[in-house]
Order: C-alpha cells, then structure tokens, then sequence
C-alpha cells in the first residue's frame, strides 16, 4: 500500500473498491484523496465509474490496510508450493471415466 | 539479503517480465525515473484539459458540447489515476502540485500552443490524442504495476477521444470551403507539435537505454514516432486533406513513410517554457489551485469539527 504522507493539509488517502455488477466481489481499482468517507464515495463514483462500471463502491482509508510483506512472501507462501495433489490434475485416472 | 542480491532479485524480475509492485525493492533510479514520468504525465492529462476547456461554451451543437465536457472530465480522471500511481512511489500529491506550478515539472509541450478555431477540437481529438495513443499502448505493458494499471483504463478511454476528433474534421471537411480551409489550416499547426509529442529522436535521448533495459518504456521515441506518421497518413487522406510536409513520401524499401525534419529548436523552445502559451497555462493552473484553497480548508475545518463532536458525544455515552 501507498506510504500515508505526514502533509497535514493534505487529505487523506483512500482505496476504492468497484463491484462490476451484481453477483461479483468488490475489486480494487485505484486510490484517491477525500476528506472523509462520503466524499470520498462521491469521488470515487466520478473518477473511476464514469462509463457505468459499477454497481457498489467500498472505500477504505489506505491507512487501515495491512499487508503481506513482499520480501517474505517466499517463507509465507511455501506451505502451498509443494503439495500439487491439491489440484485435481494430480490423479492419473482412466479415460472412459466422465462427469468427473 | 544484501543490496546486490535485491538488485539481482529487481533484474530477474525485469527480465521475466514480472510486474514491479510499490512496496517490493526497487533501485532509486527506477523509482526517480518513474516518478518523474508519471507526473509529468498526470500534469499533461491535468494542463491539458486547458485549451479544450476554451471551447466548451462555444461548441457548435448541444452534442458536441456534450462530448467535449466529457472528454475533458476523462483528461481529469486520467490525471487523477496517474497521480495516484505516482503516489505509489512516495511522493505526495501536493509535493507534485508544487512541482507543476513552480514551474520544475515539465508538462506535454502540445498543450502550449494555442487553440484558435473550433477544428483545432477536431485536430487535437484526431493528432494529439492519437499520439497521446501511441505512445500509451505501448505504456500498458509498463514494468511499474500501478503505472500499467492506470495505463489501461486510459487507453480504454482514450478511444473514444481520437474518434470524435476526427468525426469533427470528416464533418467539416465535408461542409463549406470557409469550414476545409479551417480543418486544413488546424491540421497544419497541430501536425509538427504532434510528431514531438513522441520527444527527442533517439540519438538525442539519453535516457531512453536504461528507460527500455528497465521496461518501463517498451520501444523509442522514433519507433512511436514512425508508427504514427504511418497510420495517420493513411488516415489523413480519408479526410481529402494535407499534411504539411512535402517531404512525406512512401519508403517501399522500408516499409514505412519518410518525413521531413523536426524542428527541435522550437521544440526545445517550447519545453524551456517559451512556447505561444507556456505562461497563460500554468498561471491558469495555478489560480485554480489558489481559488481552491477555501474549498480545501472549509472541507477540512467540517471534518475536524464533526470529528471533535462526535468524540465528545461518545464521552458523554460513556
């Protein structure tokens, strides 16, 4: 997530969040600055829903964000990496089996 | 890890083509150079709302004033997605508005020149935002995420920009000989500070190298360049007009169109802030953002005053 800057007078950071249409989840779709939440909906709608690209907006102050560190996302990530039975590619099955 | 192991990391990355996200390691060059390139391009989308806002309320028809109003909020919203992303990188969004109004940002210099008649709407749309166009495809591939992310809903939109450019000269050019006089003569100011748009020929750009090793540009100023005198002149005929240029001749050999000489000594005129509108632009810019000021405190002064009473109120619940 982006650094908070320590202007003062500058408003805060916010990252928006756009549900496309009903029956998909919410996808981030970039940040803006706001004073607070309903502006920052308002804003959100002008800049990233112009041509009717949502149908929901979630905003959230980019300081309220925590992330995973990059740097160890190797260590955080590894307990998937070798265990490939978890997809169903891994069974060696007959060809005349179907529906399955 | 040390800080060649992480350079090796950033390289590897680079080379497989794998995006380069805010918080992972970059070189501080990379993240100059970017931060450099992403503002300057926000400042263009942001300055050049300026000359097509002159026109909104002498646009020939409610139609057309409609889509020039959009437009130019699209060029806003462009500016705002290209700031952000820059914000990614550490810098604030007031440090930029400092840079641009100082004067130490650069901007596009396209949008010093001046817009005299209603075709130049036309030639901007078809010229301007057609080499604008080139150059962001190209973009959307970006090394940096957040800048190819932001590229990519721009250039969704972009489209429609160049289209109704040239809807708005194929209309005049097919009107009276007073209206194809003024689409030849808009086509004849817009096209050399269109071909610039594209910077330096590639010998005189330094930093192009590093810019392509990093991926953060993926082809040269003369490579965009010479794919959009091609496409346009094909273009332009559809339009029964000229371009200014009589050394504009098919190359069978190479395949693309020969072209006149660049004069670089206007351009690099206009880039040192000696263009027809250098001035009137920035000082445009910069009574916004002082007229805006009391927007921006009373917004502030509301947020901290609801913040203080409903921090009291919770006391008192308590």
């Amino acid at each position: 997530m982006p650094e908070q800057n320590s202007n003062k007078n500058e408003w805060p950071l916010w990252e928006v969040f756009i549900r496309s249409k009903a029956g998909l989840d919410h996808k981030h779709a970039g940040s803006l600055h706001a004073i607070d939440a309903n502006m920052a909906i308002e804003n959100a709608r002008d800049v990233y829903t112009r041509r009717m690209e949502g149908v929901s907006i979630w905003v959230v102050e980019s300081k309220y964000i925590h992330a995973s560190d990059p740097d160890s996302s190797g260590a955080l990530f590894d307990p998937a990496n070798d265990k490939i039975y978890r997809h169903p590619t891994f069974y060696d099955l007959p060809d005349e089996l179907t529906h399955m | 890890m040390t800080v060649r192991d992480f350079q090796e990391a950033f390289d590897e990355k680079i080379d497989k083509e794998i995006a380069i996200e805010p918080r992972d390691w970059m070189p501080d060059n990379y993240r100059k150079t970017l931060i450099r390139q992403i503002s300057q391009h926000a400042h263009s989308e942001i300055v050049g709302m300026l000359p097509e806002g002159n026109w909104i309320t002498r646009a020939p028809s409610l139609r057309r004033k409609a889509v020039l109003l959009a437009k130019v909020q699209d060029e806003a919203g462009h500016g705002l997605y290209l700031y952000s992303a820059a914000e990614t990188l550490g810098i604030s969004r007031d440090e930029m508005y400092d840079q641009l109004h100082s004067g130490k940002a650069k901007y596009s210099s396209i949008f010093n020149y001046p817009t005299t008649t209603w075709a130049d709407m036309g030639a901007i749309g078809w010229l301007v935002d057609g080499a604008a166009i080139m150059n962001q495809v190209a973009l959307c591939r970006t090394s940096y995420g957040p800048y190819a992310r932001a590229m990519v809903r721009i250039c969704k939109e972009e489209s429609f920009h160049q289209r109704q450019g040239f809807e708005i000269l194929l209309q005049m050019s097919k009107g009276t000989e007073i209206q194809r006089r003024m689409v030849q003569d808009a086509i004849d100011r817009w096209w050399w500070p269109s071909l610039m748009m594209f910077g330096p020929s590639d010998d005189n750009s330094p930093n192009t190298a590093q810019s392509m090793r990093w991926r953060v540009k993926r082809f040269t100023n003369d490579e965009l360049r010479q794919r959009f005198v091609d496409v346009t002149v094909e273009q332009c005929k559809i339009l029964g007009m000229t371009l200014p240029d009589p050394e504009l001749k098919w190359n069978e050999e190479k395949g693309h169109y020969d072209f006149g000489a660049i004069n670089w000594e206007e351009f690099w005129n206009v880039v040192n802030g000696n263009g027809p509108c250098n001035k009137e632009r920035l000082e445009a810019r910069a009574k916004a953002w002082e007229n805006g000021k009391w927007v921006r405190d009373a917004a502030f002064a509301y947020s901290e005053k609801r913040k203080e009473r409903s921090g009291s109120k919770d006391s008192k619940a308590a």
